[in-house]
């Protein structure tokens, strides 16, 4: 099986490349990077004017599988994600039962080896039912293929515990991903605390509440001399304390989700639940700040937090509705309209937070293109606009917050190990 | 101007022009109650539902009495054992009594957004009369009707609402209705009572009563909702009236004809002492009153309108 994109301009940070050329891909490897390369192929995709990148790697989605399958599946999220140039995504281990032992950890696998469509790669819990009391055994998890530990919807309350797993995952060389949020200072509140709240009468959640647990996060990572990844970044004071621990050394990364450079508290104003998620969209103040953390590479990755709710969770009172939105399918428009068109990033740069960084934090040898690479590749017709909504998305939820807007920059194809598993026909 | 919304959810959407063409609605209204014969029959064959999810008698009769006197057939429902607890969610509550072919829900909800989002999946109209912290409209009007039918302007006037603010929709609804009409607004807590960024809305935020009386043409008493402190945010009962607590001896540093209002029920020795309540300064009964003008010119007005229908067809 050979496969040729031609003339497409060639995306691949990883080994300082952005310029015109061809790539033919052979079985599920990259066999070739040349300017015109002419060979007998069984499939050529002309991509003059388009980008040629990396698959995507989204370190931070909730595919609902086991338990909540009437929200996503294994086979509809990764369905989402090809769609969406997500050839390889961390699925978030909140699901019932939560991932905090090897045999659940094996049972998915074995749903994702039945079903997935995309690569699923795991993250196993940090204590056991993220209760926040008795940590998981880090080794017989990795040993079936755990590549990260996250307690994502909750953060490790107690000092010494989370030390204890960050000391631990040091050891076996695994890393903590932070879901940093201090529940005593943010209980019940539903958007950000400020003018938002106080104009809708609802309970806020302020920047506190994220801010000094990143700080305690870092400082525990710091003294364990482990690495530590901070999820879904919101606010300013984030950013700071971040930048300045990564000053200082410390082995910290950090992501932020679309939502968080595109809209700011405002959005919630009509009581919209497709707006509802946490930490919740904050002021434009804070959004200017994760716009140039993403610039100045103090935030090392874009990932969706995909968390799809059905209708049933989110058509209802904004105090009851779930927290989260779908993500896969807009990551990579939302990243183009509002990060690429204004300049904040270029090509490479954008590359980078969604790829390049996400595989060198994981350990993966992917989000490059070099000869003898998984083929993993995503055609984008960087010029393309479109209009989302919910006929578009695959995922089994349609909380989109992006829904009825229209965004710059679509996936024409998506290629995973050698094969086009997605090409656009609407 | 000509009225185009289909609902009323709170007066932060409104311009001046249309609150003022509410007032002048409610002021040409106001005289039907004073008839013989109390009924007009501009909402003849029309169907309100009162849908109250929070036990409510002052609102709920009040709208109750401003449909029947504008001739429509009123339903009343109340949900205190809420019908989340049945099963049944609100949207779907809203789609039968719109399939029932009513014109109008008028409801109550424990939850900030609720009418919003009633609104927002049905085409026919919806008024909030109340919704969680966020706003009871129809209350802020009819409190300023009164200070206008008594102080004959609201532009210009000082106005301090005194009170649990924070989790106060009556207070929301004051503040937007007064600032947009040219109202001066301070408001007078304790710290823990008085949410973030308030200032921004465009009051003054004081913690002194005295200060709060001082200039003011009115002073709106709000009612202090001790039932609602699941948190041991407030202050104990007395202890707010010796702080708070308005009095004859501090009206008595105040403008003398300082206008004293109260959106009910009373809370008499807590936030308001008796003599004040019954005296010269009150004008509670004619809020009252007054309230069934509004409520009728509201009514009136949603039924003419016809903006933002639901895109699809129920």
């Amino acid at each position: 099986m050979r496969l040729l994109i031609k003339a497409g301009r060639v995306v691949d940070p990883a080994n300082k490349i952005d310029a015109v050329t061809d790539i033919l891909i052979e079985d599920n490897k990259i066999a070739l990077v040349d300017e015109q390369i002419k060979i007998d192929t069984d499939l050529t995709i002309e991509a003059q004017g388009k980008i040629v990148m990396p698959g995507i790697i989204d370190m931070h989605v909730h595919l609902r599988e086991p338990g909540r399958e009437d929200k996503e599946t294994v086979a509809s999220g990764t369905a989402a994600a090809l769609r969406g140039g997500v050839t390889t995504l961390l699925a978030m281990p909140n699901t019932t039962p939560a991932i905090d032992n090897p045999q659940t950890a094996a049972l998915l696998k074995e749903i994702i080896n039945r079903t997935a469509q995309a690569g699923v790669l795991l993250a196993g819990a940090i204590t056991k039912d993220r209760l926040g009391k008795e940590l998981v055994d880090i080794p017989s998890l990795k040993k079936v293929g755990v590549v990260a530990l996250s307690d994502d919807g909750s953060s490790v309350d107690s000092d010494e515990l989370m030390f204890m797993a960050l000391k631990r995952a040091k050891r076996e060389g695994i890393l903590i991903i932070c879901h940093s949020e201090d529940k005593g200072l943010s209980a019940q509140g539903v958007v950000n605390l400020g003018l938002t709240s106080t104009r809708l009468g609802l309970r806020g959640i302020s920047c506190e509440s994220e801010y000094k647990r990143v700080e305690r996060d870092i400082k525990l990572a710091e003294k364990a001399g482990a690495a530590v990844h901070i999820a879904h970044v919101s606010c300013r004071k984030s950013v700071d304390i971040i930048a300045k621990a990564k000053q200082r050394g410390v082995r910290v990364t950090a992501e932020t989700a679309p939502h968080y450079f595109t809209f700011t508290e405002e959005a919630v104003l009509g009581y919209d639940t497709n707006m509802k998620m946490n930490p919740p969209l904050r002021s434009l103040d804070d959004l200017a700040a994760i716009k140039e953390a993403l610039h100045e590479g103090i935030i090392d990755v874009i990932a969706s937090d995909h968390a799809p709710h059905t209708e049933n969770e989110k058509e209802i009172e904004f105090v009851r509705a779930e927290f989260g939105v779908v993500g896969l399918q807009t990551e990579l428009s939302a990243a183009v309209s509002e990060l690429i068109e204004p300049g904040i990033l270029g090509w490479p740069g954008l590359v980078e937070k969604l790829s390049v960084n996400p595989a060198r934090i994981l350990g993966l040898k992917k989000g490059s293109l070099c000869v003898g690479s998984d083929a993993d590749l995503v055609v984008v017709d960087p010029q393309r606009v479109w209009q989302v909504g919910k006929e578009a998305l695959v995922s089994r939820s349609k909380n989109s917050a992006f829904l009825g807007k229209v965004l710059k920059g679509r996936v024409e194809y998506t290629i995973y190990n050698g094969k086009v598993v997605y090409a656009r026909s609407a | 101007m000509v009225w185009t919304r289909k609902d009323l959810l709170g007066l932060e959407d409104l311009s001046k022009e249309e609150l003022e063409l509410i007032l002048a609605t409610a002021d040409s209204f106001k005289e039907v109650s004073s008839r013989e014969i109390k009924k007009v029959p501009a909402l003849r064959g029309k169907t309100v539902v009162n849908l109250f999810y929070e036990p409510s008698t002052r609102t709920r009769v009040s709208f109750e009495i401003a449909a029947k006197r504008l001739s429509a057939d009123v339903i009343n429902i109340a949900t205190e054992t809420s019908s989340v607890q049945k099963g049944e969610t609100l949207i779907d509550t809203g789609t039968n009594i719109q399939a029932l072919k009513a014109d109008i829900i008028v409801m109550r909800h424990n939850y900030s957004g609720a009418a919003a989002m009633l609104a927002r999946h049905l085409n026919i109209s919806v008024v909030n009369a109340g919704d969680g912290w966020h706003e009871h409209p129809t209350q802020a009007l009819l409190d300023i009707f009164t200070l206008k039918e008594k102080l004959g302007r609201i532009d210009g006037l000082k106005v301090s609402i005194i009170g649990d603010i924070a989790h106060s929709r009556v207070a929301r609804s004051n503040i937007w209705g007064l600032t947009k009409l040219g109202a001066e607004v301070t408001v007078c807590a304790p710290p823990m009572l008085i949410p973030p960024a308030i200032e921004q809305m465009g009051v003054v935020v004081t913690h002194g009563i005295d200060e709060a009386l001082q200039h003011a043409d009115a002073v709106n008493v709000l009612r202090m909702q001790f039932e609602r402190d699941t948190e041991g945010a407030f202050p104990r009962q007395l202890e707010y009236f010796k702080s708070f607590g308005i009095t004859q001896e501090r009206l008595s540093k105040a403008k003398k004809d300082i206008i004293v209002m109260h959106p009910g029920p009373l809370n008499r020795g807590v936030e308001i002492s008796s003599e004040v309540a019954d005296g010269i300064n009150s004008v509670i009964l004619e809020q009252v009153t007054n309230g069934i003008a509004v409520r009728m010119a509201v009514l009136f007005l949603v039924s003419q309108g016809h903006d933002k229908k639901y895109e699809t067809t129920n």
